[in-house]
C-alpha cells in the first residue's frame, strides 16, 4: 500500500532467501514456551498444574523494523515480551539476540545484552518510582551500566529528556508533577538512555487520552527512525499496531495463531480469529460514511490456559470448528504473505480497504444476505 | 451547599406534567467542588436532553466532566462537597436539590448506571444474585423467591449460561466480560427508563467489547430506553449513538447527529480527535496528528475558549477574541448541529485543510 511499508515487505523476503547474506535478524525468538506452576494450598504447596501462558511461540524482530503483537487479555502477549527481556525464565525454548543465545544466560551474563534490550510499560503511574527525582530515574541505567561518566551524567539527562519532548529543566522534578502523557515520556527517556537495540513497548498508549496516544505513537515512530531501533510492540488496540508496525503476530492462548505483513493480515486475515477480532474493531471512518458493517461475534469468553482445549485453542468459540481441530493442533503454515495455523484457513474481507470500497460494501448490504456467521 | 431554591424544584415538578419533554433533561448544570487548592470547575453550563429509545454519546478526555455530569444526574454527588446549579429532570423529576430519600426512589427504578470496572463496582463478598435481589427489592413488593427468580430471568436475558447456577457464584468467579453483563443485569432489573454507561467497555478486550455493545443496544430495543453513553473512544460511538455530545474542559463544546460529528465536524477539537485515532482501515504512511499540548486544569481554566492554548486554528480569529471570550454554544452551519467556537466558517476550514489529514 505505502512505499516504506513496501521497502520493509522486500526487505523481508530477501532475508528469508538469503540469510547469510544480510545477517542474522536482531532477535529471533525459537518455540518458546513460558508455563507458571499452580500451587496447592496448604503446607507442601505441590504443584499441581500449569498456566500455560506461552507455548511455543516463535518470531523474528529485525533490525530497526516492529513486530506487533495483538491478542486479547491473557494470550500471553505481555508474558512473551517479558521473557524476551529476561524479567521472566523461559520454561523452554531459545531467544536469538544477534545469533546469540540468551535464553539461559544468567544475572551476570546477561548484563551487557540488558542494555541493548530496553522496556516501556503500559502504566505511567506504576512504573516510575514517586520518591525519584526525573533525572534520577533517567540517569540510574546508566549509573548502573556505567556507560556515562559522573559529571556528564546530567548533560546526558537533559538531553534524553529534550530528545522525548520534556523541557530539560524539569529534571530535578518527581513523576506526581507531570501528566501521564509526560510520564510515559519519561518512561521512554529511560528506556532510551542506554541506546538499546530493541524496545519491548508492553500497550505503552493504552493508559492514554486519545489526543496523547498520537503524540506518544509519533514520538516512537521518530525515534525509531532516529537512532534504528527495533520494537516489540505489544498492544490490544488493532488500529495502533496497524499504524505502528509493519509485521503483525496474531495470538491467541499462549499461542500464534497468524503472522504476516500488516496488508495481509488487515486485509485477508485467514484465520478465523483474526477475522472476529479485525471485525470486532469498531471503525470510525466506515460509520462515518455510513452503514455500520455486519460483524462476526465470538461467543463466551477466552478458555482458561491452565486447561486449554485439546487440538486447535480456537475451537471452542469457532465457526468453523469440526472433529479435526479437537483432535489436530493446526501447525503454522506459509500461504501467501503469511503464517497461519487452521485447518481451515481462508480468506475474508472483514475491513474494507477505500472508501470506495466501503460504499461498495453499504450499498451490498442493502441487497446481498449478511455475512452469516455461527 | 446545593443552591438550589425550593421554588425551581417545584416548578419543575408542574412542568413534568406534559408528556412533551424528553425523559431526561439537563439544563444548564454547573457542578464545581470546592477543594483546599480552589475551587474545581468541573462542568459549567451543560444542558442536553435524552428522549426514550435515543442514545446520546458523550465524548471527552479524563477531566472534561463528563463522568461529573452524569453522576449528577444520578445524585451521586455527596451535598456538602459539591457546589450544583441548574436543573436536571429525569421523566419530570427534579434531582438537582432532591433529598436522599427522593433520589432513593429514582436511583436503580428510574435511572440506573453501569460503570467503567465491574469488579470494583459489585461487592467481592455478595453473590452476583444477591446483588440484583438487593436492587430488585428496593424498589418492588415481592418475596425473595420471586426476587431471585427475576435475578436469574435477567441474567439469562444478559447471556450468562447456566444462570441458575451462576446466579449463587460470586463476582471473582466471573471473568471480566461477564461481571459487565452482570451489572448490565443488575442495571436493567427494574426495567428503568435510562440507562447510564459510563466508559462501560474499556476495560474490556475488543471482541468482548463488541459482545457488550450488541448487548446494551439489545437491553435498549427490550425495555425503549433512554440510553447515555459516556466514552473517550469516537470508535465506540461510532457503533452506538444517535446524537453526540463532546466535552471540554467541563462545557459542551460540540454536538449533532453521530453521522454529522463524524463526517461534519465544525469545532477544531473534535477535529484533533478524529486525527489522532488511527483506524484499521486508515493510510499508514502518514503520521497521527495529535492535538498538542494538555487538557486544561479545572482549577484554573483558560480565559476565553478553554481549547484556546491547544488550537492551531486560534490565529484566524480576528482580535485574539479566542483567549478573551468564550464562544456561545451556537447553531452551526448543519440542522440540528450546536458548536462553541469563534471560528466564522469552519466547515470551509474542514472541508480545505482539515478532512484531508483526518480522514
Amino acid at each position: 500500500m505505502s512505499a516504506p511499508h513496501d521497502a520493509v515487505a522486500d526487505s523481508r523476503t530477501e532475508d528469508a532467501a538469503a540469510p547469510e547474506l544480510s545477517g542474522v535478524p536482531l532477535l529471533e525468538v525459537k518455540d518458546l514456551v513460558k508455563y507458571f506452576p499452580v500451587k496447592s494450598s496448604g503446607l507442601l504447596r505441590r504443584t499441581i498444574g500449569q498456566v500455560q501462558a506461552v507455548d511455543g511461540v516463535s518470531f523474528t524482530v529485525d533490525k530497526g523494523s516492529s513486530l506487533g503483537l495483538v491478542g486479547e487479555s491473557g494470550c500471553g502477549k505481555t508474558t512473551t515480551g517479558r521473557v524476551v527481556t529476561r524479567l521472566y525464565d523461559p520454561t523452554s525454548g531459545t531467544i536469538m539476540f544477534e545469533g546469540n543465545e540468551i535464553g539461559q544466560l544468567n544475572r551476570k551474563q546477561m548484563m551487557p545484552y540488558r542494555r541493548q534490550i530496553q522496556l516501556i510499560f503500559q502504566d505511567p503511574y506504576s512504573s516510575l518510582n514517586p520518591r525519584h527525582t526525573v533525572g534520577t530515574i533517567v540517569g540510574t541505567p546508566m549509573q548502573v551500566h556505567q556507560t556515562v561518566p559522573k559529571n556528564k551524567m546530567l548533560t546526558r539527562v537533559q538531553e534524553l529528556l529534550e530528545t522525548v519532548g520534556l523541557n530539560p529543566e524539569h529534571y530535578n522534578r518527581y513523576p506526581s508533577e507531570f501528566s501521564g502523557g509526560q510520564r510515559q515520556r519519561i518512561g521512554i527517556a529511560r528506556a532510551l538512555a542506554l541506546n538499546p537495540k530493541l524496545i519491548v513497548a508492553d500497550e505503552p498508549v493504552s493508559a492514554l487520552d486519545v489526543s496523547i496516544q498520537a503524540q506518544v505513537v509519533n514520538l516512537l515512530q521518530d525515534l525509531q527512525k532516529q537512532f534504528d531501533i527495533a520494537f516489540l510492540f505489544i498492544a490490544h488496540d488493532l488500529a495502533i499496531v496497524r499504524h505502528f508496525c509493519p509485521r503483525i503476530a496474531v495470538m491467541y492462548l499462549g499461542k500464534i495463531v497468524e503472522v504476516g505483513d500488516r496488508d495481509s493480515i488487515y486485509l485477508t486475515p485467514h484465520h478465523p480469529y483474526t477475522q472476529a477480532l479485525l471485525s470486532s474493531a469498531p471503525d470510525v471512518r466506515q460509520a462515518a460514511i455510513g452503514g455500520r458493517r455486519e460483524r462476526i461475534r465470538l461467543e463466551g469468553d477466552v478458555p482458561s490456559p491452565v486447561n486449554p482445549p485439546s487440538g486447535c485453542r480456537f475451537r471452542t468459540r469457532c465457526w468453523k470448528a469440526q472433529e479435526i481441530c479437537a483432535q489436530e493442533e493446526p501447525p503454522l503454515l506459509q500461504i501467501g504473505g503469511r503464517e497461519v495455523a487452521c485447518h481451515f484457513a481462508e480468506p475474508m474481507q472483514v475491513v474494507a480497504a477505500t472508501e470506495g470500497d466501503i460504499a461498495a460494501q453499504v450499498e451490498d448490504d442493502d441487497r446481498a444476505p449478511k455475512l452469516e456467521v455461527g | 451547599m446545593t443552591e438550589v431554591l425550593e421554588g425551581t424544584q417545584q416548578g419543575a415538578q408542574a412542568r413534568s406534567s406534559s408528556d412533551t419533554e424528553p425523559f431526561l433533561v439537563v439544563e444548564d448544570l454547573t457542578v464545581q467542588f470546592p477543594t483546599h487548592d480552589g475551587l474545581v470547575q468541573a462542568v459549567s453550563d451543560l444542558s442536553y436532553s435524552v428522549g426514550l429509545g435515543e442514545t446520546l454519546g458523550i465524548v471527552g478526555e479524563s477531566g472534561s466532566g463528563k463522568s461529573v455530569s452524569s453522576m449528577a444526574v444520578l445524585g451521586l454527588h455527596d451535598e456538602k462537597r459539591t457546589r450544583m446549579t441548574g436543573s436536571i429532570r429525569v421523566g419530570g423529576k427534579e434531582v438537582v436539590g432532591a433529598g436522599d430519600h427522593a433520589m432513593r426512589k429514582i436511583r436503580g427504578n428510574d435511572a440506573a448506571m453501569i460503570f467503567q470496572d465491574p469488579l470494583t463496582a459489585l461487592h467481592p463478598f455478595y453473590t452476583i444474585g444477591a446483588q440484583i435481589v438487593e436492587a430488585y427489592r428496593l424498589h418492588n413488593e415481592g418475596n425473595k423467591r420471586t426476587a431471585k427468580r427475576r435475578a436469574v430471568e435477567m441474567l439469562d436475558l444478559v447471556g450468562i449460561p447456566q444462570p441458575d447456577r451462576r446466579v449463587d457464584d460470586f463476582p471473582h468467579q466471573f471473568s471480566g466480560g461477564m461481571r459487565q453483563r452482570a451489572m448490565i443485569a443488575m442495571a436493567m432489573v427494574n426495567n428503568p427508563k435510562l440507562l447510564i454507561a459510563d466508559e462501560p467497555t474499556t476495560a474490556l478486550d475488543v471482541t468482548v467489547q463488541a459482545q457488550i455493545l450488541d448487548l446494551i443496544q439489545k437491553m435498549q430495543k427490550e425495555f425503549g430506553s433512554a440510553v447515555v453513553m459516556i466514552t473517550h473512544d469516537l470508535g465506540v460511538i461510532a457503533e452506538i449513538a444517535d446524537e453526540v455530545l463532546v466535552m471540554y474542559g467541563g462545557r459542551a463544546v460540540e454536538k449533532g447527529s453521530c453521522k454529522q460529528i463524524l463526517t461534519h465536524p465544525e469545532m477544531p477539537y473534535t477535529w484533533g480527535l478524529l486525527g489522532s485515532i488511527a483506524d484499521v482501515t486508515g493510510d499508514t504512511s502518514k503520521p497521527l496528528v495529535p492535538i498538542p499540548g494538555t487538557p486544561p486544569s479545572l482549577l484554573n481554566p483558560p480565559t476565553g475558549c478553554a481549547f484556546h492554548p491547544r488550537c492551531v486554528h486560534k490565529d484566524k480569529v480576528p482580535d485574539g477574541r479566542c483567549n478573551s471570550e468564550l464562544p456561545e454554544l451556537r447553531p452551526g452551519i448543519y440542522a440540528n448541529h450546536l458548536t462553541r467556537c469563534h471560528l466564522p466558517d469552519p466547515d470551509a476550514i474542514y472541508e480545505s485543510e482539515v478532512k484531508e489529514v483526518v480522514m
